[in-house]
C-alpha cells in the first residue's frame, strides 16, 4: 500500500451504504477516502467554493447532542457539494419528548432523504437507525463506540503534515475509555500502519487496551518519548464527579500536554485535538496556540474536505434498502 | 374434562426421581388433580382409558419455574395471568412461582392471597407467590415471613434489588431459620453494576458499553454465603453467572453450607456475543457473559453444583427494548422457550439429558417442599410430552406470552412440547 498523499480524480466506492465506524472500512477504502479528499481540499481556498457533485440530493443532520464543529463542518461539506441541507438539533426539540429513536427515524424516512448524518449518546445508535431508513447513515458519534469521520480527517491531517502515517508513532492521551474519537482513530491509525500509544489513568483506560494492537502508558512522560503526533482527548468534567480522577489539578500536572512534556516527543512532533479542548485541564494553552505544532485548527478545515469524500462516496453507492421492522 | 384415565404409551419416559431414562407408559387419573396411577417400562394402557401413543417422545415432569416476572397486578400490559398461563402452558411449565416485584410489591399476606386465588381462577397452571424478603424491597425491613410463608408464599425473595445492608439480610435470614423458609437472593453489588449495559470486558469496552464486571456478583455471593453459614439459613443464589460463582458456591457446598443455586437457562445457551451487534434482545440482567463463564455454568450443572435452571422470564414490551442498547430494558420473555433453550447444550454434548430435567423438574419441586417434578405413582399428574429432536423456527410473534421479546426470534430450536398436563387436566396440545 502506498502512503503517499496524492488527489483522486474520482469518487470512492465503498463496501457497505453507511460509515457507522471504522470498523466498515478496509485500509484501502480508507487511503482512497483520504486521497478523494485530497482533491476536494484545495477547493476550499478557491473563491468559488461550489461543487453540483449532490444537486438534488438532501443531507439531513440530525444531532441528538449538541455540536458546533461537527455539525457544521457536516453542513459545509454538503453545501459545497451542491447538496441541500437540514439541520434538525433534536436536542430539546419536540422530537426528543418522548418520541424514540425509531419513531424519529421513520419520521425522517418519510422525507426521503439521500445522506443521515447522525449523532446521539447511546453506543450503537447509529447502527439501530440505520437499520430502520433506506438512506445512507453517516455515524457522526455514538456514545463511546465510534466517531469514524473524525478519525479520518486526523489521519487526513497527518498524512498531509507528516506525508506518509505508516511507521509514525502516534499517541492518543487522556480519556481513552469513554472517547469515540479515540476508538475511531485507534481502528483507523493501527489499520494503516501507525504505531500507536494510549496514554492515560487505569480509571480511564478501556478493558484489555492493551490487546487493541496499541501500547498503553499510564505514565505520560515514558509514553511520548519518540512520538511523532500527540493526538489530546477532551476530558469530560463530569469525570471528576464520577470519582475517576481526584482533581483537575492533579490530572493536569500527570495527563496535561504542557511544552515541558511536549519536549519528550521525537522534535516536530505535532499536536492535535478534536475539540472542543478544556485549556488547562488537558492541554496548555501555550501548546495548543503554537502555530508551530498545533494542527488543531487545520484539522477543523481538513474535516470538510475529509467529509465532502464520505458524502459524495456514499451518495454514489446510493441502492434503495427496505428499513427492517 | 374427561374423568377417564388418560395413558401415555409408546414414550421415553425421563424421571429424574427415579433416575429412569427409557421407554414405557405412563397412566394418569383424568379426574380433577389427578395424580399418576401407573408408570414404567411396562405399563399398558387399562381398558377404558384415552390412549396416546408418544411415537417414542419423550415424556417427563413438567417443568418448575423458580424465576417468572408477571405484570399482574400493576403491569397488565407486560404480561397477565392469564397470558403468562397460556405462555407457561405451551412450555412445558406446570409450576411456576411469580417474583414479588409487581406493583404493588407481594409483601402482605392479602397480596399472597390476591395472587392464589387470582391466578387459579385464570390459568390451568400452577402459580405460587413469591414473597418480598424486606417490605417494598427496598432492603430495610423485614416482611412478616411467618405469616406469608403460612399463606402460601413460596419462599422469599428480594427480586432484583440486592440487598445491601448485611445486618438486615442476616437477620432476615436468621428469622426465616424459624419456619424453614427459603431465602432467594440475587447477589449483585448494585454499585459495581450501577449504570452497566453489558458484561464488563473486552466486548464492552470496543462497544463502547458500560460493563457490569463479573466482581459485582463475587462481592455479594461471598457475603451471602457466609451469611447462610452464620445462621443455617436455607439460600439459594437467584441466578449466578460467572464461572467464579460455580466454584465459590462448590466450596461453600462442600463446607456444609445450606447453599443452592440456580442458572438462567439462557446464560446456558448464549454468551456475550449475542449482544455484540448492539441486539437489545438480548440484554439480560444478569448480563449474558464470556463463553468460558457458560462452560463453566454448563459443567455445574453436571456437577450438581448449581441446582435448578429457570427461566428468568420478563416480559416487556417491544417499546421498552426499540431503543438504543444502553436505554432498552434487560430480560427476555422466556417462558415458552425455557426447555429448547436449556437443551441446547444437551443436543451440543455438553451435558446429559437427564441433569438439565432434573434441574427443570424434580430440584426446584424439592426446594419448594412440593410433590410435584417426579414420576411417581401417588404423584400429581402433572406430566409433558415432549418432541426433543425435530428442529423449529422460533417465530416471536407467534409467542402466547404478551410481550415477546425473545432472543431466540427467527433461531433453530429443538424440543417443541407436544402435550402439556397439569393434576391430569390437559393444557396444552390437542
Amino acid at each position: 500500500m502506498t502512503n503517499a498523499p496524492s488527489p483522486a480524480d474520482s469518487a470512492v466506492q465503498l463496501p457497505k451504504r453507511d460509515l457507522l465506524g471504522i470498523e466498515d472500512l478496509k485500509a484501502a477504502d480508507a487511503m482512497a477516502l483520504l486521497d478523494r479528499a485530497e482533491h476536494f481540499a484545495p477547493l476550499l481556498n478557491a473563491s468559488v467554493k461550489k461543487l453540483d457533485t449532490l444537486r438534488g440530493r438532501t443531507l439531513i443532520n440530525l444531532f441528538f447532542e449538541s455540536s458546533t464543529r461537527t455539525q457544521s463542518s457536516f453542513e459545509l461539506a454538503g453545501k459545497r457539494m451542491g447538496a441541500d441541507v437540514v439541520n434538525m438539533a433534536v436536542k430539546n426539540s419536540a422530537m426528543n419528548k418522548g418520541e424514540t429513536l425509531i419513531d424519529t427515524a421513520a419520521t425522517l424516512n418519510a422525507m426521503s432523504p439521500d445522506l443521515l448524518v447522525v449523532r446521539h449518546g447511546s453506543s450503537g445508535a447509529a447502527q439501530l437507525l440505520a437499520r430502520k431508513v433506506s438512506c445512507a447513515v453517516i455515524n457522526a458519534g455514538d456514545g463511546q463506540h465510534e466517531h469514524p469521520t473524525q478519525a479520518l480527517l486526523d489521519a487526513f491531517t497527518i498524512r498531509r503534515e507528516k506525508g506518509r502515517i505508516e511507521g509514525l508513532t502516534i499517541a492518543i492521551c487522556g480519556d481513552v475509555a469513554h472517547s469515540r474519537v479515540a476508538r475511531s482513530n485507534v481502528r483507523l491509525l493501527t489499520m494503516l500502519g501507525a504505531n500507536v500509544r494510549l496514554i492515560g489513568p487505569p480509571t480511564l483506560m478501556p478493558l484489555g487496551a492493551e490487546r487493541w494492537g496499541t501500547e498503553v502508558f499510564h505514565d505520560m512522560r515514558a509514553g511520548l518519548v519518540g512520538v511523532d503526533v500527540v493526538m489530546m482527548l477532551r476530558l469530560q468534567l463530569e469525570r471528576m464527579q464520577g470519582g475517576l480522577i481526584p482533581s483537575q489539578r492533579e490530572f493536569f500536572w500527570f495527563y496535561g500536554l504542557d511544552e515541558e512534556k511536549l519536549r519528550l516527543a521525537r522534535p516536530g512532533a505535532l499536536v492535535m485535538h478534536p475539540g472542543p479542548m478544556n485549556r488547562g485541564v488537558e492541554i496548555d494553552s501555550r501548546v495548543a496556540d503554537d502555530a508551530q505544532v498545533s494542527l488543531i485548527e487545520k484539522q477543523v478545515r481538513n474535516g470538510v474536505a475529509m467529509r465532502m469524500a464520505v458524502l459524495e462516496a456514499l451518495a454514489q453507492s446510493q441502492s434503495p434498502r427496505e428499513p427492517q421492522p | 374434562m374427561s374423568s377417564k384415565p388418560v395413558a401415555i404409551v409408546n414414550a421415553r419416559l425421563v424421571d429424574p426421581a427415579s433416575g429412569y431414562d427409557g421407554e414405557g407408559g405412563i397412566v394418569f387419573s383424568g379426574e380433577e388433580d389427578g395424580v399418576i396411577l401407573a408408570v414404567g417400562p411396562d405399563v399398558k394402557a387399562p381398558k377404558g382409558a384415552d390412549v396416546i401413543n408418544a411415537q417414542g417422545h419423550m415424556v417427563c415432569p413438567g417443568l418448575v419455574d423458580l424465576r417468572v416476572v408477571i405484570g399482574e397486578p400493576g403491569a397488565e400490559s407486560r404480561e397477565t395471568f392469564r397470558s403468562a398461563g397460556r405462555a407457561a402452558a405451551a412450555g412445558g411449565v406446570t409450576t411456576l412461582v411469580q417474583m414479588p416485584n409487581t406493583d404493588p410489591v407481594i409483601d402482605d399476606v392479602s397480596l399472597v392471597d390476591f395472587v392464589l386465588r387470582r391466578a387459579q381462577a385464570r390459568t390451568g397452571v400452577r402459580i405460587l407467590p413469591a414473597a418480598a424478603l424486606t417490605k417494598g424491597l427496598e432492603g430495610r425491613t423485614m416482611t412478616e415471613i411467618g405469616l406469608l410463608a403460612e399463606a402460601g408464599a413460596a419462599f422469599f425473595s428480594n427480586a432484583d434489588h440486592a440487598i445491601t445492608d448485611s445486618r438486615v439480610m442476616r437477620r432476615a435470614m436468621s428469622y426465616a431459620t424459624a419456619f424453614k423458609a427459603l431465602v432467594v437472593h440475587r447477589p449483585e453489588d448494585p454499585s459495581l453494576a450501577a449504570g452497566g449495559a453489558m458484561n464488563e470486558g473486552e466486548l464492552s469496552a470496543r462497544m463502547g458499553l458500560p460493563g457490569i464486571p463479573a466482581a459485582a456478583e463475587t462481592i455479594m455471593l461471598a457475603r451471602d454465603l457466609a451469611l447462610a453459614e452464620l445462621t443455617g439459613a436455607r439460600l439459594l443464589v437467584d441466578m449466578i453467572s460467572t464461572a467464579t460463582s460455580v466454584t465459590a458456591i462448590a466450596a461453600a457446598k462442600a463446607n456444609g453450607v445450606k447453599a443452592f443455586a440456580s442458572v438462567n437457562v439462557h446464560h446456558l445457551a448464549l454468551n456475550e456475543l449475542d449482544v455484540a451487534q448492539y441486539r437489545t434482545f438480548a440484554k439480560l440482567s444478569p448480563p449474558l457473559r464470556r463463553e468460558d463463564d457458560r462452560l463453566a455454568l454448563i459443567a455445574g450443572l453436571e456437577d450438581g453444583v448449581i441446582d435448578v435452571i429457570v427461566s428468568g422470564h420478563d416480559p416487556r414490551p417491544a417499546e421498552d427494548k426499540r431503543l438504543p442498547f444502553d436505554e432498552a430494558a434487560p430480560g427476555a420473555a422466556a417462558l415458552e422457550t425455557l426447555l429448547p433453550a436449556a437443551l441446547i447444550p444437551v443436543h451440543a454434548g455438553l451435558i446429559s439429558l437427564m441433569q438439565v430435567i432434573k434441574a427443570l423438574t424434580l430440584n426446584p419441586a424439592n426446594l419448594l417442599g412440593v410433590p410435584q417434578g417426579r414420576l411417581s405413582v401417588g404423584a400429581p399428574a402433572d406430566i409433558i410430552l415432549v418432541d426433543l429432536g425435530t428442529p423449529f423456527q422460533l417465530d416471536a410473534d407467534a409467542l402466547l406470552s404478551k410481550s415477546r421479546n425473545s432472543p431466540f426470534d427467527g433461531k433453530l430450536l429443538q424440543g417443541k412440547v407436544l402435550r402439556t398436563f397439569v393434576g391430569g387436566q390437559a393444557v396444552f396440545g390437542a
